[in-house]
């Protein structure tokens, strides 16, 4: 084909609603000489937007989630391709009841209108629904149904007629061409083969659905999604709905207990379904466009696992059991291993960038996600940490895990969810070398991506009579907590607690460049005597935090860079995509280190016990790194002492090799036995020794979306050398601060039925005394990024931001949690509720 | 009045029909499952029949257990009972089928007395082999007429009216019953199954008999995927822009 182009600055794969909204915003934002291919033909190439059920309920309790649903939603109605029906999850159950004053809260946070209706308020708006089958209904006025595929011709044509774009359908992509970029182990992108002809080009989005994968395995790199069943039957037609001459003239209805929605298409009603056993498909069984009965992704119904459901819908609504079964297929989508999208740069291979798992209520949204980030940097939108497909590990990316884990949620798509939901599935990926002792123990795990890490010690019980500690009241609020967390916490205060850090991911950068590129990439300074260590932020362009780690300068060429299991996919990706050509070598060392924590007024005792080293401040000074010889039973071990805390109380990390930890374990317990020393989980180090700290913790209080300036972590002076972001921090600081981190304690936490109520720090809106809704000038909502308990101050504890003209110290708001207002004050900015001087840290 | 309509289950492909390496079957490793579009007539032809006489209407087919399926959809659509004959789903040749079914009627007839119409689809949509429903009827010494696209039964005067589509009109055919007709999709417009009655017919109980008949003459010998042909089309262009040159075309080809 004479026509076909044979270099382009940018090629998309894929021209569903992500691959079209994609190339639209990308045109906005300048970019020029673009190419898109689809192997089917358009406006509909077969994939999953082509069956979509195409309507948005705009309230999630994700932030992510819910900020880009209305984002997207917003501009299918800017192109005037949206009708706003309105949407009502129905409940069934008391539990469902809760759950619809969660999603309550939730929408309080979002800023989005919702009511909850009685029984006869749904039946106002759905007439033909079965009111005595339900207890209530959350309805949203602005849930709208869109028109997926001409919103996405739109975009794509948008694109097009500014000259930016051309447009290649029915061509089937073959091969994608890499070769080695100057980082070990990871390629670059250099082009595109297709049936057509082969495109040069330097820059490729994979925004292929259900076939991201396998696009992705073109170059060897890896998408982790799998294509999910979603059953979806069209029956009708019916009067009533027929009389409304309308695609959509009632409420969308979700049966939530049913996992179910029913939702009019002009005369007739598609049902959907959740509920059915999850079907996943390898994307080689997926027929291409010449072999599929109708399209490749709307696979051949199976009825048997739909017959449930049809029950539940007639019970719902009876009309629906004499009304035909005009079409119905098992609809693919595609699902992740955490359930969030895979957007960004794909770390294997450079500049090949993932567009995928993304749904249609999301889609134009996350679109502009990428391409802002391709632009920018970073997104600007918003904080996309949760969807950066960075923050996959290798154990992640296999077919195994992806399944079982898609296997594990599907059903939970309408499901209740706590914040704090463990996985069933797929445990005990990775461990601490103390795993052994920590089952044997009675430890509570968390998992933390692949990582296994103890929340509480059942050994520790002894302590809830000691402390005369209570379980919660109501069993939501009990759910994946327990007492013991508060008994391990008091035991630290008084004591000693130690906590397993092997999750911790640690990288060492070496050579010749690697302080210059360590402080290239930290906000505060790291070249600093070897020896020191700074705890920094990482930014973003735009001066948003990207990261918030610890540096250490372990020898004079050699950077230690220590972060958190949730983040170190995505920082060890930023390190290498800053990666100088010379002088400068990454490696991965968490494998080979292990992390113990020893902290309260006994650890200089108990550390004591197994070195002579001098363990005073002048001796072992608070930040410093210290490499000692521990005694242990197993004779002495090198170790790094590491002056620091996350939860207040004096103490250490204690850094070995991963094959001295048992040893380390074993010592550091025996040393600790006269000094109450107790093994201790991440419900203290984590949430309430932190939170009493005021310590903010990157992906909760942290995020692009906010500058250190605002969340307090800026230092008095900015370091003469460049790095990424330095200027937007440079004109934040002076600028000030637009929004202000806080310490809020709740007051009372007594609810409307005299029940004692703790909010989980998922989201709930901090509000005026009055219950409104806050913003702060860029728009930005204040709501609660961590809530836990308080134990050492005697009341729950909550971060969250305020605009900072309504940061004051004293100043009384309120908190939503489960729709209902309870009295909070701001109790620190800064500063911190426990210890503010920090006498008991420094000591 | 009862009624019999006899379907088979056949594979529901897309444009591209994939071949098994052996070339002995339609590769179905992707696809759904339906009865030919001939029978889905014929199954609801039978089920008004069998309403407005108030008589019952029953399904039959010869195959593998999973063509319960096409059952329960017939079911699911009115007919009130179901007989599986069943085999091991290896493909059973016309004089086979043919003699299995012959058998199972007059099986069924002896218990519950004779079905007053047994229809068939005119050919069936994988093999259209066009022989089933003829062999059926002269082993059951039965008339039969094929490709009706309109039945109506006369119970007291015994009879059945069947018309036959030919250039420029129909035929018509009066056939003592029992009788037998192999009718095509125009007979009427299938309804779809309603919610109700599929999960009805998920209760329905299929009675399974063991399909039994001595091997017919014909064989498969392979099957073979036609070459791709090459498509004419030309595209003259998008929206209004192609105005031009369709007005040119219509020029060269005389329309205008």
């Amino acid at each position: 084909m004479s026509d076909f182009p044979s270099t382009a600055n940018v090629v998309v794969i894929g021209a569903g609603i992500v691959g079209n909204c994609l190339v639209g915003h990308l045109s906005d934002l300048g970019w020029t000489d673009m190419v898109q291919i689809d192997k089917g033909p358009l406006p509909n190439p077969g994939g999953s937007t082509g069956h979509a059920s195409n309507f948005i309920f705009p309230v999630d309790h994700n932030k992510e989630m819910a900020l880009l649903g209305v984002q997207s939603a917003n501009q299918y109605r800017d192109l005037g391709l949206s009708v706003d029906s309105g949407g009502i999850e129905v409940a069934r159950t008391p539990e469902r009841m809760d759950e619809l004053n969660r999603r309550m809260t939730s929408a309080k946070a979002w800023g989005v209108e919702a009511h909850l209706l009685t029984p006869a308020q749904v039946k106002e708006h759905v007439p033909f629904i079965n009111d005595d089958v339900i207890l209530g209904g959350f309805y949203c006025p602005s849930v709208s149904v869109v028109d997926s595929l001409e919103t996405g011709t739109q975009m794509r044509k948008k694109a097009q007629e500014a000259g930016n774009l051309s447009v290649f359908a029915n061509t089937m992509v073959t091969d994608l061409l890499t070769e080695d970029s100057h980082v070990p182990g990871q390629r670059k992108i250099t082009g595109v083969v297709t049936d057509k002809g082969t495109i040069m080009a330097d820059t490729v989005v994979i925004a292929t659905g259900c076939w991201s994968n396998q696009t992705a395995n073109l170059a060897d790199a890896y998408i982790p999604l799998v294509p999910a069943v979603h059953q979806m039957a069209d029956v009708g037609p019916m009067d009533i709905l027929a009389e409304t001459n309308n695609e959509i003239g009632y409420p969308i209805v979700r049966d939530m207990d049913t996992f179910c929605y029913e939702r009019q298409s002009s005369g007739s009603m598609e049902v959907g379904s959740y509920a059915h056993r999850p079907i996943l498909h390898h994307p080689d069984e997926i027929p291409s466009n010449e072999e599929a009965a109708l399209s490749p992704t709307e696979m051949p119904f199976t009825p048997d696992d739909f017959d449930q459901q049809m029950e539940e819908a007639i019970e719902l609504m009876d009309m629906l059991g004499d009304a035909e079964i005009k079409y119905a297929i098992n609809g693919l989508l595609s699902l992740t291993p955490d359930a969030m999208p895979c957007l960004g740069e794909i770390p294997e291979v450079r500049n090949l960038w993932a567009a995928s798992a993304v749904w249609v209520k999301e889609g134009p949204g996350m679109a502009q996600v990428v391409a802002e980030w391709m632009t920018y940097g970073y997104p600007r939108v918003i904080d996309a940490h949760a969807s950066d497909i960075a923050r996959f590990y290798e154990q992640e990316k296999s077919d195994d895990h992806i399944w079982a884990r898609a296997e594990e949620h599907f059903n939970k798509t309408y499901g209740i969810v706590h914040p704090s939901e463990q996985w069933e599935g797929r445990r005990n990926l990775q461990v601490s070398p103390y795993f052994s002792r920590q089952e044997a123990l009675g430890a509570e795990f968390f998992s933390a991506r692949t990582w296994e890490r103890p929340q509480w010690y059942k050994s520790n019980a002894d302590l809830v009579e000691r402390y005369g500690l209570e379980e919660r009241e109501v069993e939501w609020d009990n759910r994946w907590w327990s007492p013991i967390t508060l008994g391990e916490h008091l035991n630290l205060r008084e004591n000693c607690g130690m906590v397993d850090l092997s999750a911790f991911q640690v990288y060492e950068l070496s050579g010749p460049g690697a302080v210059a590129y360590a402080d290239y990439l930290a906000v505060n300074k790291v070249d600093k005597p070897v020896g020191s260590s700074v705890y920094t932020p990482w930014l973003t362009p735009d001066g948003g935090f990207h990261s918030d780690l610890t540096m250490m300068r372990t020898a004079e060429d050699t950077v230690r860079i220590v972060t958190g299991v949730f983040d170190g996919g995505r920082d060890s990706f930023w390190v290498k995509k800053h990666l100088p050509e010379t002088g400068v070598t990454f490696k991965d060392i968490t494998l080979e280190t292990t992390t113990l924590g020893v902290w309260g007024p006994n650890a200089p005792a108990v550390v004591g016990k197994l070195t002579d080293h001098d363990l005073s401040q002048e001796g072992s000074p608070y930040g410093s790194l210290r490499n000692v010889e521990l005694q242990t039973a197993d004779g002495p071990i090198q170790a790094t002492l590491f002056r620091i805390s996350y939860v207040g109380d004096t103490g250490w990390e204690i850094y070995t090799a991963w094959d001295n930890g048992p040893a380390l374990w074993d010592a550091l317990m025996e040393a600790g036995a006269e000094h109450g020393l107790r093994p201790t989980g991440g419900g203290v180090y984590g949430t309430s020794g932190r939170l009493e700290k005021g310590y903010r913790l990157m992906g909760a209080e942290l995020e692009s979306e906010y500058t250190p300036v605002e969340a307090g972590l800026a230092r008095p002076k900015v370091k003469a050398a460049d790095f990424i972001g330095k200027e937007a921090y440079l004109a934040a600081r002076e600028a000030g601060p637009i929004a202000k981190m806080c310490t809020f304690t709740v007051e009372d936490n007594t609810d409307s039925q005299g029940r004692k109520r703790f909010m989980q720090g998922g989201n709930e809106p901090i509000c005026t005394t009055d219950g409104e809704q806050i913003l702060d000038s860029h728009g930005r909502v204040s709501r609660v990024c961590t809530a836990g308990p308080g134990p050492s101050v005697g009341k729950h504890l909550l971060l969250g931001y305020l605009p900072a003209e309504m940061a004051e110290v004293g100043a009384d708001f309120t908190v939503m949690y489960m729709n209902e207002l309870f009295p909070i004050k701001v109790a620190a900015i800064e500063g911190s509720v426990f210890d503010p001087d920090d006498t008991r840290l420094k000591g | 009045m009862r009624v019999l309509v006899c379907v088979k289950r056949v594979p529901a492909p897309g444009a591209k029909i994939n071949v098994t390496a052996d070339g002995q079957d339609v590769d179905t490793a992707h696809l759904g499952f339906a009865m030919s579009p001939h029978e889905e007539c014929a199954v609801e032809e039978a089920v008004q029949i069998a309403e407005r006489f108030e008589g019952d209407a029953t399904v039959l087919t010869l195959g593998a257990p999973e063509a319960e399926e096409q059952l329960r959809y017939a079911a699911s659509l009115g007919v009130q009972n179901a007989v599986l004959l069943s085999t091991d789903g290896t493909p059973w040749d016309p004089q086979r089928t043919a003699r299995a079914i012959a058998a199972a009627i007059t099986s069924l007839e002896a218990d519950g007395g004779p079905f007053d119409l047994i229809l068939f689809g005119n050919e069936s949509a994988d093999s259209g082999g066009y022989q089933v429903g003829i062999r059926v009827a002269h082993a059951l010494g039965r008339p039969i007429v094929n490709a009706i696209k309109g039945i109506e039964p006369d119970i007291d005067g015994g009879l059945a009216t069947a018309k036959r589509e030919i250039d420029g009109g129909f035929e018509l055919y009066s056939l003592p019953m029992p009788a037998v007709m192999g009718v095509k999709e125009g007979l009427n417009l299938p309804r779809y199954p309603t919610m109700r009655g599929r999960l009805a017919s998920k209760k329905m109980d299929v009675t399974v008999m063991e399909a039994e008949g001595e091997a017919g003459g014909q064989g498969r010998v392979t099957l073979k995927q036609p070459p791709a042909t090459e498509s004419n089309m030309v595209k003259l262009g998008d929206g209004p822009e192609a105005a031009p040159a369709i007005v040119d075309l219509f020029e060269e080809l005389g329309l205008l």
